[in-house]
């Protein structure tokens, strides 16, 4: 039997595109060691997170997951301007964006 | 009647782009790359009925945050990632975690989502800028306000972090 | 309501004004509040008193409920009757008058910011406060907050030159020891509250009176002989007397109020108190004389040959109040009250007399090193014979009145406590007349240059000598009669004409041995030496709870407690919890690597396995 397209995109495909986008936000994090792609890492998965809010609300028609991904947004707009902040005086002080090199919290 | 064939389109490029991402050793190349991720999720809230955060993901995310990335990005001079010395035991770390998190992401969606739900195209009249607006100023009146006052607070704690004598 | 609490009240508000602001007041403020709180604490006792009449029945105040749980109903009243107002006048008019005293006697205390001035008068305030709380309560549990508070006041004030290293442990050692008679007085509470449901004094008469005698006999003769026990630490009877001869190294007001005139007896007072108690428990009551006579017997022999006058007098004070007890014991509990009362003035005479004795010697309480101060400080003398021919059992003063009765109901009860207890008034007149011809006739044996004290320390004294010449006339038993069901004694001359005789003997023999010939004491000494011995380091008692009590608890708290216990055991324990946590934290210090993305890995893991667990645990439906 050739493989059949469906009519109309299950929800379930949103949701696995959605843990794709995740996980590979999430080896990003723990793969990359510039601490800006990290960051943007980050980003990547809140989208993944957003995307899965969008689709649940799809499916169940009602509106707050739309709410809840546009509160999303906002943390992540101040999430940037802090952390990009911090990068800023991170690389001021030890002039290197090498996260491992960042670890002083070690005792 | 296009919805396969443009969720598959734009899934693909979302993928494409999101390993690209994280493969790609000079943090201008991720933005890029990142950007591409956030603009065809928006065409996947498009095809979902979510006008309203399909354009704010474009203006916020893909423009505003975007921007203030690259702008870091450039104002730092960051070059490409050095070689990896010793990265072989946090690999051997990262992907069996990784891989279980895929498989248990996988396990669930299979499970736990009815096979019949479907998402079709204009079944969902919600996205618009008028019912989100109403739900955000009635019944998250107060989660909104206290958004903003999170923002003030992020505009201060940048402005301090960035000041010189830090 | 005629608002008994401002009697308590009125020295406590005293003691709170002494206590916080007087480093700061001037000495005068302090002396007017502290002697000005207890004057007006007397005059509205004798308001109170004089409002309430005859006093036929208990007068009752019932303020609040203190405690309620389960069985235990305790509520915070007041009661006056016969019994406390007679012990309220001698509480509330002796304070005063010592208070008085103390301004004179305490008037060197002043260091930087008059230093020990406010503090003395701030415990004594308090004193008066928990003595007057005792003495009005209406329950035992209130008593007992009044019984606990004059000792740690006692404590404090024992312990007053608390530099001296003497001074603080006879304070410890009063505390200890009343510790265990207090032990005991809980442990009759208790049972009391078992047995009584109540600690209320008219209930738990009342049920007592109306019990049947068979039944509740054994347990009544238990809660008495633990009352007793109390009773023996606060009145310092035989065994637990050890603590008042030490009890001197407070300074000489502390010791006529507090160690003569009225916190010792308290344990008369109680005794006298649950009355109707030991009338139902003849052994109690039979172990009451017995304990009473053996302790006034013990004492007195003592007093003979101590050369410290406080100690002597001290003894002194040992020996009446087992006067008191061998009254109450054998049911003369009007005439035990009695001689509280008189005790209370020729006593605090006594010592206050013996304070002026020593403010006029500049410390000197060596009776050795006095003589002759008849004609240096004649008032003194004058008033400390008064005192002394009062405690003798000369007719007609005070001590007459209130040894007789207790002497003609021993008689009644049992006539060999009668000659025992005469004996011992002889030896009473003598040691006292020892004492007061050693330090007034004869020749100054010492280097000072004695001066008479201030008219405001002479002017109390006066006062008591007054009283303690006259005070028989009270007739307190008459007064008492109707509250206790003892049997009144019949009055015999022949009796009396005994113990009376028995007191001149003793004076005159101390006049020969003191005054005629002064050589017959070191004679007579010698010729009983091992005996004179015994009694001149009293007995060894010290020494006896040194080797069988005190020893064996401080070796056996030293190797088990200490070594064993607390150096093993417990630090043991809380070094093992140390060293654990610091292993433990020693491992888990791997993890915090300060490496970002580790920290993001372990987040991961914590995730997959919370996530995991849900969906296979049937979380997520």
């Amino acid at each position: 039997m050739p493989f059949q397209l469906p009519a109309e995109v299950p929800l379930s495909w949103y949701l696995i595109l959605s843990a794709i986008l995740f996980v590979t936000g999430a080896a990003g994090f723990l793969i990359r060691r510039n601490i800006i792609t990290v960051f943007m890492c980050i980003e990547l998965m809140l989208n993944a997170v957003n995307l899965t809010f969008i689709s649940f609300s799809n499916a169940l028609g009602k509106v707050d997951g739309h709410i809840f991904s546009f509160f999303v947004m906002v943390v992540a707009a101040a999430e940037a301007a802090v952390g990009l902040a911090i990068i800023l005086t991170v690389f001021k002080n030890r002039a290197t964006l090498e996260i491992d090199e960042v670890s002083s919290l070690k005792l | 009647m296009f919805d396969v064939p443009l969720f598959l389109t734009f899934a693909a490029i979302a993928v494409a782009c999101a390993i690209n991402l994280v493969l790609q050793t000079h943090p201008i190349s991720s933005a890029l790359s990142l950007v591409g991720v956030m603009g065809s999720l928006a065409v996947l809230y498009l095809l979902l009925g979510g006008q309203f955060i399909a354009a704010v993901q474009l203006i916020v995310y893909a423009g505003a945050i975007m921007v203030l990335f690259v702008f870091v990005i450039m104002l730092l001079n960051a070059g490409a990632e050095k070689r990896p010395s010793r990265r072989v035991l946090g690999a051997a770390v990262a992907l069996p975690l990784l891989f279980t998190a895929a498989a248990l992401g996988a396990v669930m969606i299979t499970t736990q989502i009815p096979k019949t739900a479907a998402v079709k195209f204009g079944a969902f009249q919600l996205g618009g800028a008028a019912s989100i607006g109403r739900e955000l100023f009635t019944r998250y009146l107060l989660p909104f306000e206290v958004t903003s006052i999170l923002i003030l607070i992020a505009i201060l704690g940048a402005i301090v972090l960035a000041r010189k004598e830090i | 309501m005629q608002h008994l609490w401002l009697i308590p009240a009125l020295p406590f508000a005293g003691f709170l004004v002494n206590g916080i602001f007087g480093r700061r007041m001037p000495k005068a403020a302090v002396t007017a509040t502290a002697t000005g709180s207890v004057l007006l604490s007397l005059f509205w006792t004798v308001k109170v008193l004089l409002g309430l009449g005859t006093l036929e029945h208990v007068y009752l105040e019932r303020y609040f409920t203190w405690l309620q749980s389960g069985i235990v109903n305790v509520s915070f009243d007041f009661a006056v009757d016969r019994l406390s107002a007679v012990m309220l006048l001698i509480v509330t008019g002796i304070g005063s008058l010592i208070h008085i005293y103390a301004i004179g006697y305490m008037g060197h205390e002043h260091g930087p910011n008059h230093g020990g001035y406010y503090r003395f008068f701030a415990y004594m305030n308090l004193f008066m406060f928990f003595m007057l709380v005792l003495v009005l309560a209406a329950n035992y549990l209130v008593l007992f907050v009044g019984w606990e508070g004059v000792g740690l006041c006692s404590y404090l004030l024992i312990g007053f030159y608390f530099l001296k290293k003497s001074a603080g442990d006879a304070g410890k050692k009063a505390f200890v020891v009343n510790r265990i008679g207090d032990f005991g007085f809980s442990l009759g509470m208790f049972l009391i509250l078992i047995h009584f449901g109540s600690l209320d004094f008219g209930s738990v008469f009342g049920k007592a009176a109306t019990m049947s005698p068979e039944a509740s006999a054994g347990i009544i003769t238990a809660i008495c002989l633990l009352l007793l026990v109390g009773a023996t630490g606060k009145s310092a009877q035989v065994p637990l007397y050890v603590w008042l001869p030490d009890a001197m190294e407070g300074p000489t007001p502390v010791s006529a109020l507090i160690h003569a005139a009225t916190m010792v007896t308290a344990g008369v007072y109680m005794v006298a108190r649950s009355s109707a108690l030991f009338e139902l428990a003849p052994v109690a009551k039979e172990t009451v004389a017995i304990v009473g006579l053996v302790t006034a017997v013990l004492a007195a022999t003592i007093g003979l040959t101590q050369w410290d006058i406080k100690k002597v007098f001290a003894y002194s004070t040992v020996s009446q109040l087992g006067y008191m007890f061998l009254g109450l014991g054998v049911g003369a509990y009007s005439a035990g009250v009695f001689h509280i009362m008189t005790h209370a003035f020729f006593k605090a005479l006594l010592f206050l007399g013996a304070g002026s004795v020593i403010h006029a010697l500049e410390g000197e309480q060596d009776l050795r090193m006095m003589g002759g101060l008849r004609s240096k400080i004649p008032l003194t003398c004058f008033l400390l014979f008064c005192a002394s021919i009062a405690i003798a059992g000369v007719p007609p003063f005070s001590g007459f009145h209130s040894k007789d009765a207790i002497l003609l109901a021993a008689h009644h009860h049992a006539p060999w406590m009668f000659w025992v207890a005469v004996v011992t008034a002889g030896m009473t007149a003598f040691y006292v007349f020892r004492a007061f011809f050693l330090a007034f006739l004869g020749n100054y044996r010492g280097q000072g240059h004695p001066h008479e004290s201030p008219p405001v320390m002479t002017a109390p004294l006066g006062v008591l000598a007054l009283l303690s010449l006259v005070g028989g006339y009270f007739d307190v038993p008459h007064y008492l009669e109707p509250m206790f069901h003892g049997g009144h004694a019949p009055h015999e001359t022949s009796l009396v004409v005994i113990s009376v005789a028995a007191g001149l003997t003793g004076i005159g023999l101390a006049f020969l041995f003191y005054v005629a010939k002064p050589g017959l004491p070191d004679a007579v000494s010698r010729l009983f030496g091992p005996v004179y011995r015994l009694v001149y380091y009293k007995y060894f008692v010290d020494e006896a709870y040194d080797a069988v009590i005190v020893h064996p608890a401080r070796d056996g708290s030293t190797a088990v407690l200490w070594r064993g216990v607390d150096a093993g055991f417990i630090d043991g324990i809380v070094n093992g919890v140390g060293s654990v946590a610091r292993s433990v934290g020693g491992g888990l210090r791997q993890i915090q690597s300060g490496y970002i993305r580790r920290y993001a890995a372990w987040v991961l893991l914590g995730s997959i396995v919370i996530v995991a667990a849900a969906s296979f645990l049937g979380g997520a439906r």
